[in-house]
């Protein structure tokens, strides 16, 4: 299977909307052992001025990574997902996420690079409510490991 | 808010803590993130892809590295950007009792704009003696 060139500049857009359920950033919070009181706490996460839990840093990436399985999925991109390796991630928040939200992600790959057999993919989501609003962007590298 | 930008100065540590993990500490961030790539829990798998045996998802070791961050602002919206890049795998041994793995985690302050009113703290995270991120910033609004 080999990487398509022309993969860069494509897009994906929004599907299903993604609704963040209190249990899941409970359950998200607790795998990466986060203590913060507002992640499990309406009274807590209510003091910081928030109206529900507040979802941990990095927890867009389940969002994100719905996105980018739309993109290794698509067969004319031509990408082994037993191949791919994580090799950056970033998050840049536009406001906190918290329970209630409903989230759609556009998904844009904004560079493919050829590396010996392989290739670097790098995609980027805009993740927003389903009424507009801007919430976050993240964006994400993967190696595609070629063939030996 | 329990830090202010006016008492930050660049080099100065914010705190360091050491996270253990097990296996089931895998478990249970696949099943939360919804990422079941069986590298992550099945030995014989990440062995045939040459892998040293079953690693931690370099996403589980992102979340919870900066949750040093997140204890020092005192607020998990705080952190309005982090980055980071993976360079080597955590393996997480099977084990009886005890950790399978330690990720040290240690965070400096590296710059301060007092325009933006934000602070970029630079993370630092070991396992087994080697950088398992590199470049792990993350901006904090105060």
């Amino acid at each position: 299977m080999a990487i398509n060139p022309d993969l860069a500049g494509r897009s994906y857009p929004a599907a299903e909307p993604y609704l963040v359920g209190r249990e899941k950033v409970r359950e998200f919070a607790r795998a990466v052992k986060a203590s913060n009181a507002a992640h499990y706490d309406l009274e807590a996460a209510g003091e910081l001025g928030y109206r529900e839990v507040v979802a941990p840093p990095t927890f867009a990436i389940i969002v994100a990574q719905r996105a980018d399985a739309r993109l290794i999925a698509d067969e004319d991109a031509g990408i082994d997902f037993t191949r791919v390796v994580h090799a950056d991630q970033r998050f840049t928040h536009h406001r906190p996420i918290v329970a209630g939200d409903e989230l759609i992600a556009e998904l844009h790959v904004d560079s493919v690079r050829g590396m010996g057999a392989g290739a670097m993919i790098t995609t980027r989501a805009e993740i927003s409510t389903t009424d507009g609003e801007e919430v976050a962007t993240t964006k994400s590298s993967i190696i595609v490991r070629g063939e030996e | 808010m329990s830090v202010s930008l006016e008492e930050l100065e660049v080099g100065r540590q914010i705190g360091e803590v050491t996270i253990e993990v097990t296996r089931a500490d895998l478990v249970k961030y696949a099943g939360a993130s919804g990422d079941f790539n069986p590298i992550h829990w099945n030995e014989r798998f990440a062995e045939s892809v040459e892998l040293p045996g079953v690693i931690a998802h370099g996403m589980f070791t992102m979340g919870a590295a900066v949750q040093l961050v997140v204890d020092w602002a005192g607020d998990p919206a705080a952190v309005v950007d982090y980055q980071t890049r993976f360079t080597k795998p955590v393996p997480v041994e099977d084990t009886d009792e005890g950790p399978g793995a330690e990720i040290e985690v240690t965070g400096i302050i590296g710059a301060v704009d007092h325009d933006n009113s934000t602070a970029r703290v630079d993370l630092t995270v070991t396992s087994g003696g080697q950088k398992v991120l590199v470049k792990a910033q993350a901006v904090v609004r105060l």
